[in-house]
């Protein structure tokens, strides 16, 4: 589909990007997308119009020079678009794949008033992924400062707030709790949509500008805030440890046998390689139908994770309705493709088991839609006496996750609110303990790559203001 | 990595290794434990802290050649290494002066019970311990219990040593001549720690149990180690592991120990270099 304006012939469509086919990736762990070859990337290119008043770069929360980055690729310059975006976006071969481009960037994209917006994201992914395949630039140090920072938790946050001190001359250390850095970009996003090898390149460049990272240290047990600044010289102290305590729903039989939190399903798939039992040695167990409760991205994920397991039906069970869905457009989109079902407007209300103590069903409620609630969506309202019950042998539970409290139980001095988060100023990440900044997710509650990526940025511009000054 | 400085067999399929980990020796107490992974290709699994030496920032532990990784475990050497070793996780065990405290420790559970044993006897309270296993070749660290502790009972189930018959019995005796107890630590097998909890329930005698939930992370991330305690849901590796033994829902923890029963049994065929002593 084409429509004639002036010279310049508009074309509607995104650029399809190769994917898998549904069928036989919905039983691999391969990625999905394929990813744009060098023409097609061009063609996309091509359908930016340069705006003036860059409308797309106002809903990106880092605001990457997106016109700028997008000219380049139209001249083939590749290594210029990807440079480009470096000088905001520190992990763009994660955003181009992960971020919520629909509500981000390509929402306010004025292509689509008319048809479909730019694929930003594809063409952001197109350009990293080409500068992977050519060798990535590890970016230039500064003169050692002789301040030591302290970097908590190794997700988006962390990872960009490490690399923007280090660039600055500080000599920055990374604790991570688990053995494998990089947060919920390895035990959380699975591979079919992250491929595990783009963030460990991402760690490795991190390493090659001197950051130091140290696995399996947990802060709070293995050795806490205060101990790190009093005893170990740190003179300051990021805390992004993200929001990695599941919640369950409080019903009767949570604790059955096949009730899994998605954190638990998705950290023996992805981090553990329970996918590739027994050649890695732990385990993950799906039966023949699931249910994941839940419809935000980490739901998506426990779905098709589930069905790529051998599982023969997969639902999602949300209460609200379609458009109330939080997950990415594609990834529904996805699921979809892939066979996923959706039983939307439905809770479950209990867990049945068998003597062994072994899920075997759900008894649901049905749901319609109210008035709006504080959030502006409709709130989901139970029909009474529509219970029914729906045969199930492997449940998810993907409602959301809260905030981990041991840096702040073992922290002192370090506010929190009702909900367990670290309060944080949005503009500096200061926290109410002097030299100690958070950002992401445990500020924020679950949020985005990108946002904790930016709260990261944010928060090292503020702690180099206050090193130097101190 | 994480070296192995000393490894000694306590017994045919009981190992006890000290490792290398300064980070987790640091703040190590007793009831604590840590998560180890043997290699790439390893599942996490936890171990109590049996004993640590910070000095030399080393941590010991003893297990028992139950399943796939800890076997392999028990296949490594003097100066081979582990590659993750994280903690120490969970809390630390509540040590003051209660009185007369009696430490129940079975099985491979005598090995995390002994470090709590010697805090409450240094802590000035009575000790009166009881330590018990299926056959006298399972059993170790008598004499280490026997020094930190007033009174020793030793059991075994087919009598091949010390009394013939289980801990609970030897409990439920003192319980009958009237001996005054105020406090009851039992760490075992949880058919052991249940039956424990049982004979001290009608007396209303205090009694912690360290609970060997399924675990992944340690940190309270996954929630795979979830427990039903007074009725409320507990994640065993961050609120425990050691729970008031009259409110733990048993049978739901027995219930989910049997989770991966099969998947167990399948790795397990994969790979093995020892035996066993074959009394069971
Ligand atoms: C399954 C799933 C799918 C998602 N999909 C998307 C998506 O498609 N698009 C998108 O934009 N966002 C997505 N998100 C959300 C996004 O991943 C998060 O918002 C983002 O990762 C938050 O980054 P963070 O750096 O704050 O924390 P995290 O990524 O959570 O990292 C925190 C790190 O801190 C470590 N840590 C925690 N406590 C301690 C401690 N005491 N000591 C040391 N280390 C500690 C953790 O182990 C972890 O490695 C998804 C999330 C999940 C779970
Ligand atoms: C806090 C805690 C402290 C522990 N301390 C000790 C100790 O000091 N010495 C010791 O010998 N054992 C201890 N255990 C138990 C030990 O973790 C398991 O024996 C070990 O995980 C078995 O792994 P495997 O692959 O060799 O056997 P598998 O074949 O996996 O399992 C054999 C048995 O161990 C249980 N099990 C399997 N995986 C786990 C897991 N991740 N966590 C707990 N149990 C599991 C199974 O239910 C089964 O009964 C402890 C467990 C916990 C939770
Ligand atoms: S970082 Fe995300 S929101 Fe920003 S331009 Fe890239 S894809 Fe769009
Ligand atoms: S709004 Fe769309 S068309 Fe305009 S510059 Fe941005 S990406 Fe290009
Ligand atoms: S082991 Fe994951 S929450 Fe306890």
């Amino acid at each position: 589909m084409s429509l004639e304006k002036g010279k310049k012939e508009l074309v509607l469509k995104k650029t399809p990007i190769p994917e898998q086919d549904p069928a036989v990736r919905a039983r691999n762990f391969d990625e999905v997308a394929l990813g744009y070859t060098e023409e097609l990337a061009v063609q996309e290119a091509n359908r930016c119009l340069s705006c003036k008043n860059e409308p797309c770069v106002k809903g990106c929360p880092v605001q990457v020079p997106i016109p700028q980055f997008i000219a380049k690729i139209k001249e083939k310059d590749f290594a210029g678009a990807i440079r480009t975006i470096k000088t905001k976006n520190l992990l763009p071969a994660v955003c181009g794949r992960v971020c919520p481009q629909e509500n981000q960037c390509e929402k306010n994209c004025v292509m689509a008033k008319k048809g479909e917006p730019v694929g930003i994201g594809r063409l952001e992914r197109f350009a990293a992924d080409w500068e992977m395949a050519h060798g990535v630039e590890v970016p230039e140090v500064a003169p050692p400062t002789g301040k030591k920072v302290a970097i908590i938790g190794s997700g988006p946050a962390g990872l960009t707030a490490a690399a923007d001190l280090a660039k600055l001359g500080h000599k920055v250390t990374i604790f991570e709790a688990l053995h494998v850095p990089g947060g919920v970009l390895m035990y959380g996003i699975p591979e079919f949509r992250l491929p595990k090898r783009i963030v460990q390149q991402e760690i490795d460049n991190l390493r090659k500008m001197g950051v130091e990272i140290i696995v399996n240290a947990v802060v709070g047990k293995s050795i806490t805030v205060d101990e790190l600044m009093e005893q170990e010289g740190f003179d300051a102290v990021f805390i992004g440890t993200g929001a990695g305590l599941p919640y369950f729903l409080g019903i009767p039989g949570e604790n059955l046998n096949g009730v899994y939190s998605a954190n638990e399903f998705l950290t023996r798939t992805n981090l553990m390689k329970g996918y590739l039992f027994p050649e890695y040695a732990t385990p993950i167990k799906v039966g023949k139908r699931a249910a994941i409760l839940g419809a935000g991205n980490v739901a998506m994920d426990a779905a098709r994770t589930a069905k790529r397991l051998g599982a023969e039906e997969v639902y999602i069970v949300y209460r609200r309705s379609r458009e109330e869905m939080p997950a990415r457009l594609e990834e529904i989109h996805h699921a979809e493709e892939e066979g996923i079902k959706f039983q939307l407007l439905t809770n479950p209300i209990r867990l049945l088991g068998n003597e062994q103590g072994w899920v075997t069903a759900m008894e649901c409620l049905r749901y319609e839609l109210g008035e709006p609630d504080a959030s502006g969506r409709r709130s989901p309202v139970p029909i009474e006496g529509s219970n029914f019950i729906m045969e199930v042998d492997t449940v998810v539970v993907a409602i959301g996750q809260g905030p981990n409290p041991l840096v702040p139980r073992t922290t002192k001095g370090l506010e929190t609110n009702r909900k367990g988060n670290i309060m944080a100023s949005e503009e500096t990440g200061a926290t109410s303990k002097p030299g100690v900044y958070a950002g992401g997710d445990v500020v924020t509650g679950a949020a985005t790559v990108i946002k904790a990526m930016g709260a990261g940025r944010v928060a090292a511009t503020a702690i180099h203001e206050y090193l130097m000054n101190k | 990595m994480y070296r192995i400085l000393r490894k000694q067999a306590l017994s045919e399929n009981i190992k006890l290794m000290e490792i290398e980990a300064p980070l987790v020796a640091r703040n190590a107490k007793a009831g604590q434990f840590i998560i180890l992974r043997v290699d790439e290709k390893g599942e996490r699994i936890p171990l109590t802290i049996a004993d640590f030496n910070k000095e030399k920032g080393t941590i010991t532990i003893i297990f028992a050649e139950v399943g796939y990784t800890t076997q392999k475990l028990g296949c490594l050497n003097e100066g081979d290494a582990v590659l993750d070793f994280v903690g120490p996780l969970g809390h630390e065990s509540e040590i003051d002066n209660f009185g007369h405290v009696v430490c129940i420790g079975g099985g491979v559970g005598i090995a995390p019970m002994f470090p709590i044993t010697r805090e409450l006897y240094k802590a000035g309270n009575r000790v009166t311990s009881i330590i018990g296993a299926r056959c006298k070749d399972l059993l170790f660290w008598e004499e280490e219990m026997r020094a930190v502790s007033q009174t020793l009972h030793v059991t075994t189930d087919d009598g091949s040593y010390g009394r013939h018959g289980f801990v609970t019995q030897v409990l439920q005796e003192m319980i009958d001549q009237g001996e005054k107890i105020d406090l009851v630590y039992a760490i075992g097998p949880l058919p052991m720690m249940r039956a424990v909890a049982e004979v001290t329930r009608p007396y209303g005698i205090k009694t912690i149990v360290s609970l060997n939930s399924i675990m992944v992370d340690g940190t309270g991330m996954c929630g795979a180690c979830r427990v039903t305690v007074g009725g409320e849901t507990k994640f065993t590796c961050v609120d425990g592991p050691e729970f008031d033994g009259h409110l733990v829902d048993f049978a739901e923890q027995m219930r989910r120990a049997q989770i991966f029963k099969d998947e167990e049994a399948r790795a397990r065929a994969a790979g093995s270099c020892g035996g066993g002593c074959g009394c069971h």
